[in-house]
């Protein structure tokens, strides 16, 4: 009999889950408030997503182009979300990126400079000027060390290679969660009357990704199971360029900053077909003539942006059309060229670590060759529906942030958005997390029940006499993700993999993890499988529900944006029978100001923000 | 496909064995992969780290056939189609199970260090510091570490001599010398890099610096200067008496 009184607890009064930018951003705002913070996170600190993130962090700095203005930033973020973004959020984040990655600065970041000694900034897809912030193509380690450096002196205990189980719950109301120590396994219930997810995303459901083994949607299961809303989960953004040989790095993120730097996409017959794929939406701001373009390239503030640099979702439909017609690389992509566009000085300095990295991994050198990319599943749009200014879901006393949360991004994210997110949105749910902390009055009690469940649920992958490989049952998730909830959808494909996923959760009631409870990664890999699936499960119950083509959701059955379905975005919840259910809910109406400023054209706001100063 | 052999330790801080196993690998692959598919087709209590799988994150140090290496970024074919491949975890720190050690040591070394501390008045009224790009060239070198901690544990005195209580380590001698070497950092470290840190237990024989996978001059542009740093301070009595009058950072 498992007695409870035997298992490890520790009391914060805020636990933040999640160790990337967002959740030390999260713990940082949480001690600043006065709070007892604990962080609890699955890999060594300074190891998470965040570190992968390369080509930098959009605020509107207007460090190179002094035209850049939040409004600017605001309504190149709903355009790229396809006007889908929860309003106040992008609001929210335009207006506090600035700020944050100057503070950054204060905390220690070192970013590459202008001529003037200020932070310099880089062109990226979707940003009208060049706004990303960076550090070469190393931004998210620069990121993640100097909130890692910074955070490890503001009194927060953190609490490494520790994995989240399930969060505990008295009535409605948050009251903590359970964790397993990878090391030793044994278990541990953190007290607390505050939770804030900053989990990432769960893009390892999918067989072709950018994503390590660490995004399993742990946050998005956690928060579903215990009430909260997923929302815009049919949103999964496909990255264009992604590694696709050798076999074995398929999915290997190559950063969009390869085009901010003027690399072009080019078929196997030499041709730049992005000029064929510019889409109505973006004509009128796009090169059209590689003259342009070169112009562009060359500085010529009155030349448009090349149409390499259109949005992820554009950019990643493009390369597979190429490739479904014959037109593609040797080994299924398109060819990203740098080599003539830029001297090997250039792109040795600018981008290092895409040089290393096809060096080892391909045996190729970006500096004379081509290098062959296609579209790899890099990040959700969708996630924990939260409240847009304390991040706060509909259970009481659970927040998110990041990847995990949704809303933000709308139906596409913009390069560079993400990093600004996690900063922006890290501090508030900090903020709205020490607010609701005030608010209570009678502090919520673990209920030991909830804690036993959890933990036997657990144990029983390693007690079980025989069962399935989990491995082999993440596989298989990966090849039905791939295929039937890939990059294009239609509703046969969708079903099918809904069916296949039924089965699936039928075959993981008898998952069996094989040897002892002590750092064993067969067991990790059984207790996250329950969360891939989960959020597997979502998206392709969302993408089935929304019957149009919008952003990074394409449905082949259903082409192109209906003007229907702006008004609403799709949510998944845990029905009353306990089975996953699909809502549509209706928007909340922007206000009248956000609604002008996104619909200006891009000479009139630039004519407004000029007269502000 | 080729079917190749490996040696991977298994087994724990109270002893363990090197065990033999062998899969077919693919064009292309890395030591990890190879461990990889290991642990999903045969042995799937086998402990290992990684994250990203592209040498950004430092996760997978390992020594492969006796050299500290990033399990990621080790390609099949730098080895002899009939080579058996020996994997062990990294040996300066504790074995915890299998592949993976307890590196929390560095952790520990690393809340030591007195953190950045910017001089607000340098600022301008927008909030903006200025550096210029040759002045942060060399710090950014030292900040492109991902904390693989392969220099620590090639490190003669921290692997050899178990000196953990004197010397900080190579990786926490660059870490020091970019706020050392940071424009706007104001904050005198000079004396705990003597004292605390241990940099004179270095004798500068360069294996850190060749082990290191973002090939950061470990020795040569950061424990050196650094070295040289402590000697003008505390040896030069010209340097030393000007401090005495007028202050300052040396």
């Amino acid at each position: 009999m498992l007695d409870i009184s035997e298992i490890q607890i520790i009391e914060h009064d805020v636990i933040v889950v999640g160790a990337g930018g967002a959740g030390l951003s999260a713990a940082i705002e949480c001690s600043s408030q006065g709070l007892s913070t604990g962080l609890v996170c699955k890999s060594l600190l300074g190891k998470a997503h965040t570190v992968m993130a390369e080509g930098g962090v959009a605020a509107a700095l207007g460090n190179v182009d002094n035209r850049d203005h939040w409004k600017v930033h605001f309504r190149d973020t709903m355009r790229g979300g396809k006007f889908l973004n929860v309003w106040r959020m992008a609001e929210l984040h335009a207006k506090q990126a600035p700020t944050r990655v100057r503070e950054l600065e204060e905390w220690g970041a070192v970013f590459d400079r202008t001529k003037k000694g200020l932070i310099n900034q880089r062109n990226f897809g979707g940003h009208r000027y060049p706004r990303l912030a960076h550090v070469g193509d190393r931004t998210g380690l620069e990121i993640i060390r100097t909130l890692q450096d910074h955070g490890i002196h503001q009194g927060i205990e953190v609490y490494m290679e520790c994995t989240g189980l399930d969060l505990l719950q008295d009535g409605d109301r948050t009251s903590g969660m359970v964790a397993m120590w990878r090391e030793t396994g044994q278990f541990v219930i953190f007290k607390a009357g505050a939770v804030i997810l900053a989990t990432g995303g769960g893009g390892k459901g999918w067989k072709v990704t950018s994503n390590s083994w660490e995004y399993s949607g742990d946050g998005h299961a956690m928060a579903y199971e215990a009430g909260a809303e997923l929302m815009d989960m049919e949103f999964t953004q496909f990255h264009p360029t992604g590694m696709v040989w050798p076999p074995s790095v398929h999915g290997t993120l190559v950063t969009e900053g390869v085009r901010g730097e003027g690399g072009i996409l080019v078929n196997s017959e030499g041709q730049r077909f992005m000029f064929d794929n510019i889409p109505e939406r973006f004509a009128s701001e796009t090169a059209d003539t590689e003259e342009e373009a070169a112009r562009w390239l060359a500085g010529d503030k009155d030349a448009r942006r090349p149409p390499e640099l259109l949005t992820r979702d554009v950019v990643a439909r493009a390369i597979r059309k190429e490739v479904k017609a014959g037109r593609g690389s040797p080994h299924g992509g398109a060819f990203l060229d740098i080599a003539s566009q830029r001297n090997a000085e250039d792109i040795k300095k600018k981008l290092p670590s895409m040089y290393h990295q096809f060096k080892v991994l391909a045996e190729l050198d970006i500096t004379t060759d081509s290098m062959e990319v296609g579209p790899t599943l890099h990040y959700m749009m969708g996630g924990i529906r939260v409240d847009a200014d304390t991040q706060m879901s509909r259970v009481p006393g659970l927040f998110a942030c990041g990847e995990c949360s949704g809303g933000m991004h709308g139906a596409n994210r913009l390069g560079g958005n993400s990093l600004s997110d996690l900063l922006v949105f890290g501090k508030l749910a900090g903020v709205g997390a020490a607010q609701y902390l005030q608010g209570i009055s009678t502090p919520p009690k673990v209920m030991d029940d909830q804690a036993k469940a959890v933990i036997r649920n657990a144990t029983n992958i390693l007690n079980r006499e025989s069962g399935q490989n989990p491995y082999l049952l993440h596989e298989e998730l990966e090849e039905n993700m791939q295929s039937n909830v890939g990059i294009v959808r239609t509703a046969e494909l969708l079903s099918a993999g809904i069916a296949k996923l039924e089965s699936l959760k039928k075959s993981y009631k008898e998952v069996k993890a094989k040897g002892s409870s002590q750092y064993n990664p067969g067991w990790h890999e059984a207790l996250a499988l329950r969360n891939l699936i989960i959020t597997a499960e979502s998206v392709a119950r969302a993408a089935l529900l929304r019957e149009e083509s919008r952003g990074a959701h394409t449905r082949l059955d259903f082409p192109g944006e209906q003007d229907e379905w702006l008004h609403y975005n799709v949510v998944i919840y845990k029905g009353d029978d306990g089975k996953m259910a699909a809502g549509k809910i209706e928007r909340e109406k922007p206000s009248p100001e956000l609604e002008r400023i996104a619909n200006l054209s891009i000479d009139e706001l630039e004519k407004e923000v000029a007269g502000e100063g | 496909m080729a079917l190749r052999s490996f040696k991977l330790f298994r087994g724990d801080v109270a002893g363990g064995q090197l065990e033999d196993y062998q899969i077919e690998v693919d064009t292309g692959m890395v030591v990890l992969d190879a461990i990889l598919r290991i642990q999903a087709e045969q042995a799937n209590d086998l402990a290992v780290r990684w994250n990203c799988k592209a040498g950004k994150c430092g996760s997978c140090s390992v020594e492969i056939n006796g050299k500290p290496k990033l399990a990621c970024m080790t390609r099949m074919n730098e080895y002899e189609t009939d080579e058996t491949i020996s994997v062990s975890p990294i040996k300066t720190f504790p074995v915890i199970k299998d592949l993976v050690s307890d590196v929390s040591w560095n952790y520990e070394q690393n809340k030591r260090i007195s953190p950045f501390k910017p001089d607000p008045s340098q600022k301008d009224e927008k909030g903006n510091y200025r550096m210029f790009q040759e002045d942060i060239d060399r710090i950014q070198e030292f900040r492109k570490c991902i904390e693989c901690y392969l220099c620590q544990d090639v490190c003669h005195v921290l692997r050899d001599h178990n000196r953990k209580d004197g010397f900080i380590g190579p990786r926490f001698m660059i870490r020091l010398a970019s706020l050392d070497m940071h424009p706007l950092d104001t904050e005198d470290r000079i004396p705990a890099i003597k004292e605390d840190f241990g940099s004179g237990m270095c004798n500068i024989t360069r294996c850190c610096t060749d082990v290191c996978p973002e090939h950061i001059q470990i020795t040569d542009n950061g424990i050196i200067p650094l070295k040289e740093r402590v000697v003008d301070r505390f040896y030069d009595p010209i340097i030393w008496l000007w401090k005495k009058v007028f202050g300052g950072k040396a």
